[in-house]
């Protein structure tokens, strides 16, 4: 069970979101949803498969459009920015993706190092490398520099994955499904390495998830995803304090049986 | 059907201007349009990926050699041998050189180059692409900054623009060995004599034309390839699709090209 971190600022809003629609076709995935993530804060976006958890980051970090209401990042509305102003803005949102996306063509160093050597090119060769092997220790992988993405495990690809987002220094992370298809033990590590991040990086945090030992472990106010609206929120014991069946059904899966 | 069930109780319907399937060939030809104007606007705006370039000029100029030096040296031996028996009927042999060398460089080394462009190099990009998207490292690339459509579309498509005119005069140098070996060893034509029949035979046009025609060759088969693979979709299936759709749309494209581009050469011809 996680404290909740004291140095959320609840006077800074990283996140704004109002109304956001979204539909693929004729499947409207997300029906008006409301959402504010604040400075230091950890958000878990709890959700069945398929409710539109990872529509709503990357609607955040501008991979998608909305159909409609408001999605403010960092004072910014997204689906107004120019191609240079989201490039601007994607420098302080870093993604880790449920599946790392790692450039399988490139070894673990030039993985960090791609984003690095664009957008930070003031950066001498010495500087990348410190850099670099600064965040791969953080991520607990420095011995893995030279490896290819093909010859790591599951765990390690997310933390490489996760290394890559932090290379750039973001304000926020967003973090889609990062336990997902992962052991129990590995979970816990990189449930810890959340929190460490968060720590360690003074980093905002939107997990989406549907691993509730995650939820617990890492979230420090939970919301929960069901029929295109955020339901419930709160802190964990909060969320599933609830009558609805639905919750109820969420956390016996996850807990009981 | 689950899809439909759930949005049932949303109230919510998209308009289609004509029919879905009509729109969606209009949307296609219109992000195949958006897509030529992204390239041009972007392949002069920095950052510029030299070392990408290289990279990539390598991948498709010097790894399609050896296939290039086979079929085009078997090209010349093959055409040669079989236009000897129609030539001999009139006993002009003697204008085997000519003959193989006009058609050399104006249809066959362009064609047969951009052919093996298209199989080769057009599925490896389509493929590769396709499979960036698929586990979204084209996505990772855009959130971390970068351009993708920079890094990986405009880096393949300028080498395959540059490289298979290279790839095609390398080509007309391996057939026209071929075809000399096939005339020496029949005819018994010195190197010197072969030589100077190929070029009496050709004009500045000939090759002036054939080389602007595979810069044409080329970017399409670029094109098409990173269209298909940028917009992949549907997991691995749609990685062994875009493979596909590239070659087969890229060699369709290249023959009608190909025809559009006679009846220019012609008309300059004729002038």
């Amino acid at each position: 069970m996680k404290k909740i971190n004291p140095n959320i600022n609840y006077d800074n809003k990283v996140i704004e979101i109002r109304g956001l629609k979204k539909a693929f076709d004729d499947f409207e995935v997300l029906k008006g949803v409301d959402l504010d993530l604040y400075q230091g804060e950890n958000l878990v976006v709890l959700g069945r498969s398929g409710t539109g958890k990872s529509v709503l980051i990357k609607i955040i970090s501008g991979l998608l459009t909305p159909d409609e209401g408001l999605v403010k990042v960092l004072g910014q509305e997204v689906d107004k920015l120019s191609t240079k102003g989201l490039e601007q803005l994607r420098l302080k949102v870093g993604f880790s993706f449920q599946n790392s996306a790692l450039y399988d063509s490139m070894t673990v160093y030039e993985n960090l190092e791609f984003p690095l050597i664009r957008n930070s090119k003031s950066l001498t060769k010495a500087e990348r490398d410190q850099r670099i092997h600064f965040v791969l220790d953080g991520v607990g992988l420095l011995q893995a520099i030279n490896q290819m993405p093909s010859e790591l495990s599951g765990g390690q690809r997310k933390r490489i994955g996760i290394a890559r987002t932090l290379i750039l220094k973001p304000e926020i992370m967003l973090y889609d499904e990062p336990t997902a298809g992962l052991d129990p033990i590995t979970c816990i590590e990189i449930n810890a390495l959340i929190n460490d991040v968060q720590e360690r990086f003074n980093t905002s945090s939107i997990i989406i998830t549907h691993d509730l030992t995650c939820a617990r472990a890492v979230g420090d106010r939970v919301v929960m995803l069901l029929d295109g609206q955020f339901q419930r929120q709160g802190t964990f014991e909060e969320v599933f304090n609830s009558d609805d069946e639905r919750v109820k059904m969420f956390y016996d899966y996850n807990f009981v049986n | 059907m689950e899809l439909k069930d759930n949005n049932a109780g949303t109230g919510r319907k998209r308009n289609y201007f004509v029919s879905r399937r009509i729109d969606r060939i209009f949307l296609e030809l219109y992000k195949i349009y958006a897509f030529h104007v992204r390239f041009f606007k972007e392949v002069f705006v920095p950052p510029y990926e030299f070392k990408e370039v290289v990279r990539q000029c390598y991948e498709v100029g010097v790894r399609s050699l050896p296939l290039i030096s086979l079929t085009g040296f078997i090209i010349g031996i093959v055409f040669t041998n079989q236009s000897r028996p129609s030539l001999s009927e009139f006993g002009a042999t003697s204008w085997l050189p000519s003959l193989v060398s006009i058609a050399i460089v104006r249809a066959l080394a362009p064609l047969v180059t951009a052919i093996i462009a298209a199989g080769r190099v057009g599925s490896a990009i389509g493929a590769e692409l396709g499979s960036m998207r698929v586990t979204e490292q084209i996505d990772a690339m855009e959130v971390s900054a970068t351009n993708p459509f920079n890094y990986l579309v405009v880096t393949r498509v300028l080498a395959t623009t540059f490289m298979v005119p290279a790839l095609m005069i390398y080509t007309v140098f391996v057939s026209l060995m071929g075809a000399y070996l096939n005339v020496n060893q029949n005819e018994l034509t010195s190197f010197t004599t072969y030589i100077t029949q190929v070029f009496e035979a050709i004009s500045f046009l000939d090759i002036f034309s054939s080389i602007i025609k595979t810069f044409i060759f080329g970017f399409t088969i670029g094109m098409v390839g990173c269209y298909k693979g940028y917009y992949s979709s549907k997991g691995t299936e749609g990685v062994g699709k875009a493979a596909n759709s590239s070659v087969v749309t890229a060699m369709f494209l290249v023959f009608i090209e190909e025809l559009l581009s006679l009846q220019v050469i012609n008309l300059f011809r004729a002038m």
